[in-house]
């Protein structure tokens, strides 16, 4: 029996009325792979903002590691350890990939200093290291604005995995990847995760990818948690067939 | 080759009022104004436009007035003191304005500013309103000096602040603080995703950017001898504003440069006409529109999360 | 009581003034998206018109009702002149642009417009005060006051409804709806957004115009009235909500009771009061009373 890191309990939140989390209780479970799929605009990518802190609940709470983090704000949440890659990249467009990650990593170990520089050897080493581990080492000079949209993806997850998260969160890794290059990300990303310890959440809507790669699945559906297990069960739910399946 | 460049400029500057000592007194003024620009160039990084940062620049010249009324007549007391009080006053208003991004902080700051203004014009007992303070000749380590040489004194002293100012402003933004602060401009979203709090990198700025002005101001009081409240006035403000924009190239270099050209060029102007406002206005939206590179990375629009 | 009329009756004619510096600025905004920092100076061009014309009507030996017209008109002409002009060329060229950029070109406007004012009406003081000495003066309950305030309270009045009227019930007001709604979706039925954009940008021109044009026969005019006003325009947006009307209106009381109440109890305070009232307004509810705070979706 693993032990949960994240726990989320009886989550309320709507918009101009509508429901986008009906009572939702998850558990994200020590050293797992968690998938979270559903229909597009179920309201996946709230739930991501529900357990950073960007949305506040109506009502309901979240722990993590036991202690309440209902209400805090996203940079609170991130000093405890949830990092967090974006379904849109976000970047700091107009400096260097390798700026974007010695920022990272300089925002990890203490962003205190006016005097030393940004660029000192080892962070840049640590840098190019992760960029290498993502494929983005031929890139790293390029200003991001420039990059492509699959790159921008990439360097996006980068930036969290340099936070060095127990937890991370990931929103639609794959998509604006080519199909050729999604597995081998995946591949990356995996063996990353394994070495350091990460346990992660993954909003993904290519069923191939969850299939092989997650190691339970979370339906999500109009604000709730429709069915939950391993993938291989939970793909032969009929209602999942017939809401997510089907249209994803 | 850079370096060589600026130190050749430097030493130019240095040697200048030799040959002509009227420049003596228009290149205090450059540097002091240069200081105050840099100021606002430092939140320019995040994208952030203050056109009342005059208001530093008034109250740190008022700052070395009141304490020379209060009977401190050493040069560098003066200096490190009204300078101190200035980052006080921009830990203050800052703490206020950094919530505020676009134009609620632009129009912030020029609100502040005019209080400060109406304050300095208005208090005639204390501040001799629209006539100001005098700002006698201070002492140096006990030194009496005549008024030719603390000019002459005041002329080198700052062109030594320049050069190890704008090195420690320069360290400041190559520093992981300084990244952040121009990463502000293009997510803060991501930045408090970093676990950065963003108020922080902002009000250290703030704070950077008064003490600049106030550096600014103080050395400007010292060489007019007086401060009056057009100092703080809102066009003064405007003409901070166009030093950083023109500079938005060189960096802090940039910020003396454009400095030094638009106050040779007041000087040779105010000779044939008296419309300096239009002039800066118009070299204002000119910069803008004509020449994007003078406003670095202002004219890419921030971010737009688009789904 | 009868210290109270006095204090209502100059809090409710200098609150009209107010909102006619402000409603323009947030109109403006509204529409175009634009906070034009240059708002400020078609009030003091406004009134500088004003008094010219004013004065040429006196010296002539005209009609002295005329001037009422002639406030009109002035407010009229600088909408005409200076509206199409500014809004075609400079802020046009500003549209999709970062705000950074808006501010900075804007501003620059700013300084040309005010320098150019001291250059045409020079910088001595303007006074003319005929309209305010042609409507009298009334009582209520014994206190004195001049028509001339309960008509500058009515014009607030009618501005107010009118625009009101103008949004909500008539085809412009429908078209600009859609441009502020989305403009990309109205261009694509066929609106002319340049030409609401325009319209608009005239319209708060036209109507800062008239606020100063206004406020000649009570407080003239003089140098620096444009930023004062500018700073006053942006506060009383600012408490109201940038681009909502009558949250414009409301805040103009408010900006009014604060100066008024200043000037009869703290009056070397009078020039700070407006902006006190709006740094504890901001400090309670950051973007202004009927403003929202507008999140960016990740």
């Amino acid at each position: 029996m693993s032990t949960s890191i994240l726990q989320v309990r009886d989550l309320h939140v709507e918009f101009n009325g509508v429901k986008a989390a009906d009572g939702v209780s998850l558990d994200i479970n020590e050293g797992e792979f968690l998938a979270v799929i559903g229909p597009n605009g179920s309201g996946k990518t709230t739930l991501l903002n529900l357990c950073t802190g960007y949305v506040r609940p109506k009502s309901g709470s979240i722990h993590l590691d036991g202690r309440a983090i209902t209400g805090l704000t996203p940079r609170a949440i991130t000093r405890r350890g949830v990092a967090r890659a974006f379904q849109i990249p976000q970047l700091f467009s107009d400096q260097s990939v390798l700026d974007n990650m010695m920022l990272a990593l300089a925002a990890k170990d203490g962003l205190w200093t006016m005097v030393r520089p940004l660029a000192q050897p080892a962070r840049r080493e640590e840098a190019t290291a992760l960029l290498d581990l993502v494929g983005l080492r031929d890139d790293k000079n390029r200003v991001s604005r420039t990059l492509p949209e699959g790159h921008r993806k990439l360097l996006d997850i980068a930036v969290a995995l340099a936070l060095k998260p127990r937890l991370l969160l990931l929103d639609e890794p794959t998509s604006g990847v080519s199909t050729l290059e999604r597995f081998s990300l995946m591949e990356a990303l995996m063996s990353a995760l394994r070495s350091r310890n990460i346990t992660a959440l993954f909003v993904e809507h290519d069923m191939d990818v969850v299939a092989r790669y997650a190691n339970r699945v979370l339906v999500w559906n109009a604000g709730t948690v429709m069915a939950q297990g391993h993938p291989d069960e939970v793909f032969k739910d009929e209602r999942v067939l017939k809401n997510v399946v089907g249209v994803a | 080759m850079r370096a060589i460049l600026l130190i050749g400029a430097i030493f130019a500057i240095v040697v200048a009022p030799m040959a002509a000592p009227w420049l003596q007194f228009v290149l205090t003024m450059a540097i002091a104004k240069g200081l105050a620009a840099l100021g606002v160039a430092v939140l320019l990084r995040a994208g952030m436009i203050s056109i009342g940062h005059a208001m530093f620049f008034a109250a740190s010249a008022y700052g070395v007035a009141f304490l020379a009324r209060g009977g401190v007549s050493d040069f560098g007391l003066l200096l490190v003191l009204s300078v101190a009080i200035t980052g006080l006053a921009g830990a203050v208003v800052g703490a206020f304005l950094i919530r505020y991004r676009a134009i609620f902080f632009a129009m912030l700051n020029l609100a502040v500013s005019m209080v400060f203004y109406a304050l300095f014009a208005k208090l005639y007992g204390v501040t001799g309103g629209t006539d100001g303070m005098t700002i006698p000749v201070p002492t140096m380590f006990g030194i009496v000096l005549s008024e030719p040489t603390f000019k002459a004194i005041l002329f080198y002293g700052s062109v030594a602040l320049m050069v190890v100012v704008g090195l420690a402003v320069h360290r400041y933004l190559d520093s992981p603080l300084g990244h952040a602060l121009s990463a502000v401009h293009t997510n803060e979203v991501r930045l408090e995703y970093l676990g950065v709090p963003v108020w922080a990198v902002l009000l250290v700025a703030y704070i950077v950017s008064a003490v600049l002005a106030g550096l600014g101001g103080a050395i400007a009081g010292f060489a007019i001898g007086r401060v009056v409240p057009d100092f703080a006035f809102w066009t003064a403000s405007g003409h901070l504003v166009l030093v950083a924009v023109l500079g938005g190239i060189g960096g802090v270099p940039g910020a003396f440069i454009g400095a030094f050209f638009l106050e040779l060029l007041h000087t040779e102007a105010a000779a044939f006409t008296d419309a300096w406002n239009l002039i800066v206005g118009a070299a204002l939206i000119g910069v803008i529109m004509f020449l994007p590179k003078g406003l670095y990375g202002l004219l890419t629009r921030s971010e737009v999360s688009a789904k | 009581m009868n210290a109270i009329i006095p204090l209502v009756l100059d809090t409710l004619s200098s609150a009209a003034l107010i909102f006619f510096a402000a409603v323009g600025l947030t109109l403006v905004f509204n529409v175009l998206r634009v906070l034009n920092v240059a708002h400020g100076s078609f009030y003091s061009i406004g009134a500088y018109v004003a008094a010219s014309i004013c004065a040429f009507i006196v010296s002539r030996h005209l009609n002295p009702y005329l001037s009422f017209v002639a406030l009109l008109f002035s407010a009229a002409l600088v909408a005409v002149v200076l509206g199409p002009l500014i809004e075609s060329t400079l802020i046009r060229w500003t549209y999709g642009k970062s705000e950074a950029v808006q501010i900075l070109i804007t501003f620059g406007l700013f300084l040309i417009l005010e320098d150019l004012q001291r250059m045409v009406f020079g910088v001595q003081s303007f006074y003319e005060d005929t309209p305010m000495r042609l409507m009298g003066s009334s009582s209520i309950g014994g206190v004195v006051y001049l028509n001339y305030q309960m008509f500058l309270v009515a014009m607030a009045v009618i501005v107010v409804f009118g625009l009101r009227l103008l949004i909500k019930h008539s085809r412009l007001g429908r078209l600009v709806t859609a441009v502020v709604a989305d403009r990309e979706m109205a261009q694509s039925i066929g609106v002319d957004t340049n030409k609401i954009f325009i319209l608009a940008f005239s319209l708060g021109v036209f109507l800062a115009a008239l606020g100063g044009a206004l406020a000649v026969p009570t407080s003239g005019v003089a140098p620096g009235l444009g930023a004062d006003t500018m700073v006053l325009a942006f506060a009383v947006a600012a408490i109201g909500g940038l681009g909502q009307i009558e949250g414009a209106a409301l805040a103009a009381l408010i900006v009014a009771l604060a100066r008024v109440l200043a000037i009869y109890f703290v009056p070397s305070l009078d020039a700070v009061a407006p902006y006190a009232a709006m740094l504890i307004v901001l400090l309670v509810r950051p973007y202004g009373l009927f403003g929202a705070i507008t999140t960016r979706r990740i």
